[in-house]
Protein backbone atom coordinates (compact mmCIF):
# COMPACT_ATOMS: atom_id res chain seq x y z
CA UNK A 1 0.00 0.00 0.00
CA UNK A 2 1.39 3.37 -1.01
CA UNK A 3 1.94 6.31 1.28
CA UNK A 4 -0.89 8.29 -0.27
CA UNK A 5 -3.44 5.55 0.29
CA UNK A 6 -2.13 5.15 3.82
CA UNK A 7 -2.60 8.88 4.40
CA UNK A 8 -6.14 8.68 3.06
CA UNK A 9 -6.90 5.81 5.40
CA UNK A 10 -5.48 7.54 8.46
CA UNK A 11 -7.31 10.81 7.83
CA UNK A 12 -10.54 10.64 9.81
CA UNK A 13 -12.01 13.32 7.62
CA UNK A 14 -11.12 11.95 4.20
CA UNK A 15 -11.45 8.20 4.76
CA UNK A 16 -14.56 7.34 2.72
CA UNK A 17 -15.06 4.15 4.71
CA UNK A 18 -16.22 6.18 7.68
CA UNK A 19 -19.39 7.06 5.80
CA UNK A 20 -20.26 3.39 5.98
CA UNK A 21 -19.56 3.46 9.71
CA UNK A 22 -21.95 6.40 10.07
CA UNK A 23 -24.63 4.55 8.13
CA UNK A 24 -24.01 1.45 10.23
CA UNK A 25 -24.49 3.50 13.37
CA UNK A 26 -27.91 4.57 12.09
CA UNK A 27 -28.84 1.01 11.28
CA UNK A 28 -27.69 -0.13 14.70
CA UNK A 29 -30.51 1.80 16.35
CA UNK A 30 -33.12 1.29 13.59
CA UNK A 31 -35.95 -1.08 14.38
CA UNK A 32 -36.38 -3.89 11.91
CA UNK A 33 -38.27 -7.15 11.57
CA UNK A 34 -41.56 -8.44 12.96
CA UNK A 35 -40.57 -8.07 16.58
CA UNK A 36 -39.76 -4.38 16.36
CA UNK A 37 -36.24 -4.77 17.66
CA UNK A 38 -33.04 -3.00 16.74
CA UNK A 39 -29.50 -4.16 17.44
CA UNK A 40 -29.45 -1.58 20.20
CA UNK A 41 -32.50 -3.09 21.98
CA UNK A 42 -30.38 -6.00 23.20
CA UNK A 43 -26.77 -4.96 22.74
CA UNK A 44 -27.12 -1.38 23.96
CA UNK A 45 -24.21 0.94 23.42
CA UNK A 46 -22.07 -0.59 20.68
CA UNK A 47 -18.91 1.13 21.87
CA UNK A 48 -19.07 -1.06 24.97
CA UNK A 49 -20.89 -4.20 23.92
CA UNK A 50 -19.14 -4.58 20.56
CA UNK A 51 -15.68 -3.60 21.76
CA UNK A 52 -13.17 -6.27 20.68
CA UNK A 53 -15.93 -8.53 19.31
CA UNK A 54 -14.72 -8.38 15.72
CA UNK A 55 -11.21 -9.44 16.74
CA UNK A 56 -12.48 -12.96 17.47
CA UNK A 57 -14.15 -13.64 14.11
CA UNK A 58 -14.49 -15.94 12.25
CA UNK A 59 -15.23 -18.48 14.96
CA UNK A 60 -16.69 -21.96 15.15
CA UNK A 61 -20.32 -21.98 16.24
CA UNK A 62 -21.33 -25.11 18.18
CA UNK A 63 -25.06 -24.71 17.55
CA UNK A 64 -24.78 -24.10 13.84
CA UNK A 65 -21.97 -26.63 13.55
CA UNK A 66 -20.04 -24.44 11.18
CA UNK A 67 -17.68 -21.53 10.90
CA UNK A 68 -19.31 -18.09 11.03
CA UNK A 69 -17.83 -14.74 10.21
CA UNK A 70 -19.14 -11.37 11.32
CA UNK A 71 -21.46 -10.97 8.33
CA UNK A 72 -22.95 -14.40 8.91
CA UNK A 73 -23.37 -13.62 12.62
CA UNK A 74 -25.22 -10.41 11.90
CA UNK A 75 -27.53 -12.23 9.52
CA UNK A 76 -28.07 -15.02 12.02
CA UNK A 77 -29.06 -12.44 14.64
CA UNK A 78 -31.44 -10.80 12.20
CA UNK A 79 -33.21 -13.99 11.17
CA UNK A 80 -33.12 -16.00 14.40
CA UNK A 81 -33.75 -13.32 17.01
CA UNK A 82 -35.36 -10.40 15.23
CA UNK A 83 -37.60 -12.08 12.65
CA UNK A 84 -36.07 -9.89 10.00
CA UNK A 85 -34.94 -10.92 6.52
CA UNK A 86 -31.23 -11.64 6.10
CA UNK A 87 -29.26 -8.89 4.42
CA UNK A 88 -27.79 -9.81 1.05
CA UNK A 89 -24.01 -10.08 0.71
CA UNK A 90 -22.32 -6.85 -0.33
CA UNK A 91 -25.45 -4.78 0.31
CA UNK A 92 -24.83 -1.33 1.70
CA UNK A 93 -26.67 -2.33 4.85
CA UNK A 94 -24.65 -5.44 5.65
CA UNK A 95 -21.34 -3.78 4.78
CA UNK A 96 -22.17 -0.75 6.88
CA UNK A 97 -23.27 -2.77 9.90
CA UNK A 98 -20.14 -4.91 9.66
CA UNK A 99 -17.99 -1.81 9.30
CA UNK A 100 -19.68 -0.20 12.30
CA UNK A 101 -19.24 -3.27 14.51
CA UNK A 102 -15.64 -3.79 13.40
CA UNK A 103 -14.93 -0.10 13.95
CA UNK A 104 -15.66 -0.58 17.66
CA UNK A 105 -12.63 -2.86 17.86
CA UNK A 106 -10.21 -0.39 16.34
CA UNK A 107 -6.74 -0.88 17.75
CA UNK A 108 -7.51 -4.23 19.32
CA UNK A 109 -5.23 -7.03 18.12
CA UNK A 110 -6.78 -9.84 16.12
CA UNK A 111 -6.94 -13.09 18.05
CA UNK A 112 -8.98 -15.93 16.64
CA UNK A 113 -9.45 -19.29 18.28
CA UNK A 114 -8.19 -22.14 16.11
CA UNK A 115 -8.41 -24.87 18.73
CA UNK A 116 -10.88 -27.73 18.74
CA UNK A 117 -13.32 -27.91 15.86
CA UNK A 118 -11.90 -24.79 14.28
CA UNK A 119 -8.56 -26.44 13.63
CA UNK A 120 -10.00 -28.43 10.74
CA UNK A 121 -11.13 -25.23 9.04
CA UNK A 122 -7.81 -23.60 9.74
CA UNK A 123 -6.10 -26.47 7.92
CA UNK A 124 -8.51 -26.15 5.01
CA UNK A 125 -7.71 -22.48 4.86
CA UNK A 126 -4.00 -23.12 4.86
CA UNK A 127 -4.41 -25.62 2.04
CA UNK A 128 -6.39 -23.07 0.08
CA UNK A 129 -3.74 -20.44 0.69
CA UNK A 130 -0.91 -22.61 -0.63
CA UNK A 131 -2.86 -24.27 -3.46
CA UNK A 132 -2.00 -23.13 -6.97
CA UNK A 133 -5.08 -22.13 -8.91
CA UNK A 134 -6.34 -20.50 -12.06
CA UNK A 135 -4.92 -20.08 -15.49
CA UNK A 136 -1.93 -18.22 -14.06
CA UNK A 137 -1.29 -21.18 -11.78
CA UNK A 138 -0.53 -19.03 -8.73
CA UNK A 139 -1.05 -19.73 -5.06
CA UNK A 140 -1.84 -16.92 -2.62
CA UNK A 141 1.43 -17.37 -0.77
CA UNK A 142 3.57 -16.98 -3.87
CA UNK A 143 2.75 -13.30 -4.01
CA UNK A 144 1.55 -12.39 -0.54
CA UNK A 145 4.38 -14.15 1.33
CA UNK A 146 7.27 -14.27 -1.10
CA UNK A 147 6.78 -11.07 -3.07
CA UNK A 148 4.98 -8.76 -0.66
CA UNK A 149 6.12 -5.18 -1.07
CA UNK A 150 7.10 -5.62 -4.72
CA UNK A 151 5.20 -4.02 -7.52
CA UNK A 152 2.66 -5.81 -9.64
CA UNK A 153 2.15 -3.37 -12.46
CA UNK A 154 0.92 -0.22 -10.72
CA UNK A 155 -0.03 -1.96 -7.49
CA UNK A 156 2.10 -2.83 -4.54
CA UNK A 157 1.59 -6.41 -3.43
CA UNK A 158 0.12 -6.48 0.05
CA UNK A 159 1.10 -8.84 2.82
CA UNK A 160 -2.39 -10.26 2.67
CA UNK A 161 -3.45 -9.22 6.14
CA UNK A 162 -7.12 -8.93 7.00
CA UNK A 163 -7.15 -6.40 9.84
CA UNK A 164 -8.69 -3.65 7.71
CA UNK A 165 -11.83 -5.31 6.39
CA UNK A 166 -14.43 -4.32 5.35
CA UNK A 167 -12.42 -1.89 3.22
CA UNK A 168 -13.17 1.01 0.98
CA UNK A 169 -11.53 0.10 -2.30
CA UNK A 170 -10.69 2.93 -4.65
CA UNK A 171 -10.85 0.58 -7.63
CA UNK A 172 -14.47 -0.24 -6.79
CA UNK A 173 -15.46 3.17 -5.54
CA UNK A 174 -17.29 1.39 -2.78
CA UNK A 175 -17.00 -0.68 0.34
CA UNK A 176 -16.20 -4.34 -0.06
CA UNK A 177 -16.04 -7.33 2.24
CA UNK A 178 -13.14 -9.72 2.56
CA UNK A 179 -14.98 -12.28 0.45
CA UNK A 180 -15.40 -9.80 -2.35
CA UNK A 181 -11.65 -9.28 -2.23
CA UNK A 182 -11.14 -13.07 -2.35
CA UNK A 183 -13.36 -13.22 -5.40
CA UNK A 184 -11.42 -10.41 -6.98
CA UNK A 185 -8.09 -12.15 -6.20
CA UNK A 186 -9.38 -15.39 -7.70
CA UNK A 187 -10.54 -13.56 -10.76
CA UNK A 188 -7.14 -11.83 -11.03
CA UNK A 189 -5.32 -15.16 -11.29
CA UNK A 190 -8.05 -16.25 -13.69
CA UNK A 191 -9.56 -18.82 -11.39
CA UNK A 192 -13.27 -19.46 -10.96
CA UNK A 193 -14.29 -17.57 -7.81
CA UNK A 194 -16.33 -19.22 -5.08
CA UNK A 195 -19.60 -17.78 -3.81
CA UNK A 196 -19.60 -15.03 -1.22
CA UNK A 197 -19.88 -16.64 2.19
CA UNK A 198 -18.90 -20.08 0.88
CA UNK A 199 -17.17 -22.64 3.09
CA UNK A 200 -13.90 -22.31 1.18
CA UNK A 201 -13.75 -18.59 1.77
CA UNK A 202 -14.74 -18.91 5.43
CA UNK A 203 -11.87 -21.33 6.02
CA UNK A 204 -9.49 -19.04 4.19
CA UNK A 205 -10.78 -16.13 6.27
CA UNK A 206 -10.02 -18.05 9.46
CA UNK A 207 -6.54 -18.94 8.26
CA UNK A 208 -5.78 -15.35 7.26
CA UNK A 209 -7.18 -13.98 10.50
CA UNK A 210 -4.87 -16.34 12.37
CA UNK A 211 -2.04 -15.23 10.09
CA UNK A 212 -2.82 -11.62 11.06
CA UNK A 213 -2.77 -12.44 14.79
CA UNK A 214 -1.66 -9.53 16.89
CA UNK A 215 -2.20 -6.88 14.26
CA UNK A 216 -4.51 -4.12 15.46
CA UNK A 217 -7.84 -3.80 13.68
CA UNK A 218 -7.89 -0.70 11.52
CA UNK A 219 -11.22 -1.03 9.73
CA UNK A 220 -12.50 0.63 7.65
CA UNK A 221 -9.22 0.61 5.73
CA UNK A 222 -8.67 2.08 2.28
CA UNK A 223 -7.23 -0.06 -0.49
CA UNK A 224 -6.10 1.03 -3.94
CA UNK B 1 -24.42 4.56 0.09
CA UNK B 2 -27.78 5.24 -1.38
CA UNK B 3 -28.25 8.33 0.74
CA UNK B 4 -25.98 11.30 0.10
CA UNK B 5 -23.90 12.13 3.16
CA UNK B 6 -21.79 15.16 3.83
CA UNK B 7 -18.88 15.86 6.12
CA UNK B 8 -17.51 19.24 7.14
CA UNK B 9 -14.36 20.35 8.87
CA UNK B 10 -13.82 23.90 10.02
CA UNK B 11 -12.73 25.40 13.31
CA UNK B 12 -15.62 26.17 15.69
CA UNK B 13 -13.88 29.32 16.91
CA UNK B 14 -11.57 31.66 15.00
CA UNK B 15 -9.92 35.03 15.54
CA UNK B 16 -11.30 38.01 13.71
CA UNK B 17 -9.76 38.12 10.23
CA UNK B 18 -7.86 34.88 10.75
CA UNK B 19 -7.47 32.74 7.63
CA UNK B 20 -8.73 29.20 8.17
CA UNK B 21 -9.40 26.21 5.98
CA UNK B 22 -12.90 24.91 5.28
CA UNK B 23 -12.99 21.29 4.17
CA UNK B 24 -16.05 19.57 2.73
CA UNK B 25 -16.72 16.07 1.54
CA UNK B 26 -19.86 14.62 -0.03
CA UNK B 27 -20.67 11.05 -0.99
CA UNK B 28 -21.76 10.80 -4.58
CA UNK B 29 -21.18 8.29 -7.38
CA UNK B 30 -20.39 11.08 -9.91
CA UNK B 31 -21.34 8.87 -12.87
CA UNK B 32 -19.81 10.66 -15.84
CA UNK B 33 -22.17 9.28 -18.48
CA UNK B 34 -19.44 7.49 -20.45
CA UNK B 35 -19.48 4.22 -18.55
CA UNK B 36 -21.38 1.08 -19.41
CA UNK B 37 -22.89 -1.39 -17.01
CA UNK B 38 -22.20 -5.10 -17.26
CA UNK B 39 -25.25 -5.68 -19.44
CA UNK B 40 -24.08 -3.08 -21.94
CA UNK B 41 -26.38 -0.25 -20.91
CA UNK B 42 -24.95 3.24 -20.74
CA UNK B 43 -25.01 4.56 -17.18
CA UNK B 44 -26.60 8.00 -17.48
CA UNK B 45 -24.70 11.05 -16.30
CA UNK B 46 -25.39 11.72 -12.64
CA UNK B 47 -23.06 14.20 -11.04
CA UNK B 48 -23.10 17.13 -8.70
CA UNK B 49 -22.59 20.04 -11.09
CA UNK B 50 -22.27 22.92 -8.70
CA UNK B 51 -21.01 23.55 -5.21
CA UNK B 52 -21.74 26.73 -3.30
CA UNK B 53 -20.76 28.02 0.09
CA UNK B 54 -22.29 31.07 1.67
CA UNK B 55 -21.64 32.85 4.93
CA UNK B 56 -24.55 34.57 6.63
CA UNK B 57 -26.47 34.41 3.36
CA UNK B 58 -23.77 35.91 1.13
CA UNK B 59 -22.07 33.72 -1.44
CA UNK B 60 -18.38 33.29 -0.60
CA UNK B 61 -17.30 30.36 -2.73
CA UNK B 62 -18.64 28.62 -5.80
CA UNK B 63 -17.35 25.85 -8.00
CA UNK B 64 -18.71 24.26 -11.16
CA UNK B 65 -17.97 20.58 -11.33
CA UNK B 66 -17.85 18.52 -14.48
CA UNK B 67 -17.78 14.89 -15.52
CA UNK B 68 -14.11 14.36 -14.69
CA UNK B 69 -14.54 14.94 -10.96
CA UNK B 70 -13.98 11.76 -8.97
CA UNK B 71 -16.61 10.10 -6.81
CA UNK B 72 -17.07 11.44 -3.29
CA UNK B 73 -15.81 14.93 -4.20
CA UNK B 74 -13.61 16.73 -1.71
CA UNK B 75 -13.51 20.51 -1.80
CA UNK B 76 -11.57 22.82 0.43
CA UNK B 77 -11.04 26.54 0.42
CA UNK B 78 -9.73 29.21 2.75
CA UNK B 79 -11.81 31.93 4.34
CA UNK B 80 -11.66 34.63 6.94
CA UNK B 81 -14.59 36.22 8.73
CA UNK B 82 -15.18 39.45 10.59
CA UNK B 83 -18.14 38.30 12.69
CA UNK B 84 -19.68 35.15 14.06
CA UNK B 85 -22.09 33.42 11.74
CA UNK B 86 -23.16 30.39 9.85
CA UNK B 87 -21.69 28.71 6.78
CA UNK B 88 -24.24 27.12 4.45
CA UNK B 89 -23.07 24.60 1.90
CA UNK B 90 -25.12 23.48 -1.08
CA UNK B 91 -24.40 20.74 -3.59
CA UNK B 92 -26.56 20.87 -6.72
CA UNK B 93 -27.33 17.40 -8.01
CA UNK B 94 -28.17 16.54 -11.62
CA UNK B 95 -31.42 14.98 -10.45
CA UNK B 96 -32.59 18.36 -9.18
CA UNK B 97 -32.06 17.86 -5.49
CA UNK B 98 -29.87 20.17 -3.46
CA UNK B 99 -27.85 18.59 -0.68
CA UNK B 100 -27.21 20.95 2.17
CA UNK B 101 -25.09 21.20 5.27
CA UNK B 102 -24.21 24.03 7.60
CA UNK B 103 -21.79 24.87 10.37
CA UNK B 104 -21.45 27.70 12.86
CA UNK B 105 -18.26 29.69 13.28
CA UNK B 106 -17.73 31.90 16.30
CA UNK B 107 -15.35 34.84 16.32
CA UNK B 108 -13.56 35.15 19.65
Amino acid sequence: MGEQVRALQDDEFLNPGLFAVEYGEELWSTQTGEMGLSCQSCHGDASESMRSVAAGYPQFDEELGSLVNLEARINEMLTAYMDAPALPHESDELLSLTAFVTYQSRGIPIGVDISGEAERYWQEGQEYYTQRRGQLNLACNQCHDDLAGFNLRGDRISQGHVNGFPVYRLMWNSMGSLHRMFRWCNWAVRAEPYELGSGEYLSLELYLAWRSSGLPIEAPAVRP
Amino acid sequence: MTKVRTRLSLPPTVLKGEVFEVKTLVTHPMDNGFMFSRDGQRIPRHIIHRFEASFNGALVFRADWHEAVSPNPFMSFHASVQESGKFDFRWYDDDGTVHTASAEVEVV
